[in-house]
């Protein structure tokens, strides 16, 4: 028998996966087809896969209008222009280091037995048999921080929340993944459900909580599903629910669908949005580790970085720290976005270039014109040029270069950007997602995009510029939270790099 | 988990019993008005006052909750929801020009109902990035838009049983 893998993340299917699916089930009625992940070269979706001896041979980009020509080669992996080879030895795939994301895309997504046949379930296992202050002091030692951009170690947070004694505490995962050229997390919850609630499960563990959300922006609605159903899967299994995989303890986990708002991401908005209200921002202190959601101790983390914990129990934290750079160990999933001609999810260790990212991985732009700008991090992310691009990826590094990894988006511009536009989309952004708690971002933003549209229509530029900076270095110091605070990188960003596309006269303005 | 402050308050409206459904739980108002506008559509401006007394929060609460997220709308919508995605990395590949083809094509513009029933809305990040520019057509993907092919999801969209 034939056994086709056609993947049903949402990706792939938004370019056809599911047609493709459908017209290899007709053309192979005998075949069995089993749907997973995403490996991540999205640029190669719908990748079909087809198993033989010698491991899984790929055809890829394939339309439902190649599929009756390749009914001939798939049975035998049999030649055709469209036949890509082993993925493993595709230098895309094999110069990547996959760590969190090793299984997406190979394993169907809720097949609990093919997830422990993978290596799933044995960090928590391992957890099980520790106490909570070891599996923190052991997350700690990996040198693990917060992938969701605020590069926080993970330890400290979680030994944090270990030494409350409150009766009742939570993990909370923030997938509230809002960032432009950010999906990395989406693809992990639809291809890869289980290490996400297994990372969650080793968290409850280290820290003693009992409750457990995952925050899922309602922008997401396959990863919604998935998640739910593999909160069942494993509810069933006993690895969640009243007893955690035979411990006595309880672990009850849900998902909480966000609204559409942005700033929901930010950790304090994301609380109050799990508590049913509206997701302004809290001043701290109190931290959430202390006092976090309904006021109790409360661990904070990106999906990436609970799905990052499995693996360090399983193997220990010194094989996790092995990979990486200075203070950032560890792999991150960078994901190409935008005009770039091969996009996907890269996972790397610490130190790989921006330019080895967007060149090599990346091949350059879609378009084939020349690459002008990079924007790090998502929508409060830096731009960067050329030159800038021999950077490392490594959190020290690009914070001294102005730049941010946030959550590991990279965003990709060809020649025909308008920085001018871009730097005023950046204040637009904030003025629509700001959650109006403080001034400097409710009314900075505002003014921020009219004084940048007064630039582009060569008003008073000199003048206007100044003025720009002044209120981004306002907002800068005085936000409470990102929001405001990182709005002017992009616009600074753009700004200093770019100053000839904000330089014009009055009638090349009006053109 | 319910609301240990009294049972629930029953009652016959779609509201009343998605709260119930939710142990008229404070906590899960976001969650209700996702349940009653899927139910319904939209929110009805006569559920605030339902839902406020279910959950024994302040209208005012309820009304900030429901007018504080893009998600939630209180008027009724199109046939079909068309979400086009704003995001920097579509941007990149060319969305905003898509946008004004798109408008330009159904005659309505972004946040606007066309004549035919499209509702069109920008939407911040569809998660899609390296498939730029991104739409999303009645909770359907899709990547590598072009007009003609939003034309085409719109006309599969149109062909199924209405939301």
């Amino acid at each position: 028998m034939i056994r086709l893998y056609v993947p049903d993340d949402s990706a792939a299917r938004s370019v056809g996966a599911d047609e493709v699916a459908a017209a290899l089930a007709a053309g192979l009625p005998s075949a069995e087809i089993v749907r997973t992940g995403s490996r991540g070269a999205l640029w190669l979706e719908p990748m079909v896969e087809v198993e033989t001896p010698q491991g899984r041979i790929a055809y890829g980009p394939v339309s439902p209008a190649d599929v009756p020509d390749l009914l001939e080669a798939l049975p035998s992996a049999g030649p055709h222009p469209l036949r890509l080879g082993r993925p493993e030895e595709l230098p895309w795939f094999a110069e990547q280091e996959r760590l969190t994301f090793a299984r997406c895309g190979i394993i169907p997504p809720l097949d609990l037995a093919a997830y422990e046949a993978h290596g799933g379930l044995a960090g928590l296992r391992a957890a099980l048999g520790m106490e909570g202050a070891a599996i923190c002091e052991a997350v700690l030692e990996s040198g693990l921080r917060g992938r969701g951009g605020a590069g926080f170690p993970t330890g400290i947070k979680w030994k944090t929340v270990h030494a409350q004694t409150a009766s009742r505490k939570h993990v909370c995962c923030n997938a509230d993944e809002g960032d432009s050229g950010a999906y990395a997390d989406r693809m992990l919850m639809e291809g890869d459900p289980f290490l996400l609630i297994e990372g969650m499960a080793i968290a409850a563990l280290a820290t003693g909580a009992t409750e457990g959300w995952i925050y899922i922006r309602s922008e997401y609605p396959e990863a919604i599903a998935r998640m739910s159903a593999a909160i069942e899967v494993m509810e069933r299994a006993g690895w969640l629910g009243e007893n955690l995989g035979g411990s006595g303890r309880a672990f009850r986990l849900r998902v909480r669908r966000g609204a559409g708002a942005y700033i929901c991401g930010e950790e304090s908005s994301m609380l109050n949005s799990i508590e049913g209200r509206r997701g302004t921002v809290r001043a701290k202190p109190p931290i959430p580790a202390i006092q976090g959601l309904f006021g109790e101790p409360t661990v904070v983390n990106n999906v990436l970085t609970l799905a990052a914990v499995p693996l360090i129990l399983a193997k220990g934290a010194a094989f996790y720290r092995d990979y990486g750079m200075a203070r950032s160990t560890g792999t991150q999933p960078f994901t190409l976005g935008g005009n770039v001609a091969r996009g996907g999810l890269i996972e790397k260790a610490f130190g790989v270039t921006v330019r080895e990212l967007i060149e090599e991985f990346g091949g350059g732009t879609a378009s084939g014109r020349p690459f002008r700008t990079a924007q790090l991090g998502g929508p409060l992310g830096a731009y960067v040029c050329d030159e800038q691009l021999d950077l490392p990826m490594d959190y020290e590094a690009l914070a001294e270069a102005g730049a941010m990894l946030g959550h590991g988006g990279i965003t990709v511009f060809d020649d025909t950007v308008d920085m001018g536009a871009m730097a005023r989309f950046a204040f637009e952004f904030c003025e629509i997602e700001s959650c109006g708690k403080c001034t400097p971002c409710r009314v900075g933003a505002t003014r921020g995009r009219e004084t940048v549209e007064k630039i582009l229509r060569g008003e008073n530029v000199a003048a206007n510029m100044v003025l720009v900076e002044d209120l981004c270095e306002l907002m800068r110091d005085g936000s409470l939270c990102a929001m405001g605070g990182l709005t002017p990188m992009p616009v600074l960003s753009a700004l200093r790099l770019f100053p000839e596309d904000f330089d014009r006269a009055p009638a090349q303005a009006a053109e | 988990m319910p609301n240990p402050a009294r049972p629930p308050l029953g009652g016959a409206s779609a509201a009343r019993k998605i709260c119930a459904r939710h142990g008229d739980d404070p906590a899960a108002l976001i969650e209700i008005l996702h349940d009653l506008q899927a139910a319904e559509g939209h929110i009805p401006p006569e559920a605030v006052p339902e839902i406020a007394l279910a959950l024994n929060l302040g209208r005012a609460e309820v009304h900030g909750v429901l007018t504080f997220y893009h998600d939630f709308r209180t008027a009724p919508e199109g046939r079909v929801e068309l979400q086009l995605c704003r995001g920097e990395s579509c941007q990149a590949m060319g969305a905003e020009a898509l946008i004004s083809a798109v408008c330009a094509r159904r005659g309505a513009a972004l946040g606007e109902t066309s004549a035919d029933g499209v509702t069109i809305k920008p939407v911040y990040c569809l998660g899609n990035c390296a498939l730029a520019p991104a739409a999303r057509i009645d909770g359907r993907l899709l990547g590598r838009a072009s007009p003609e092919r939003i034309d085409a999801a719109l006309d599969a969209a149109f062909s199924e049983p209405a939301r």
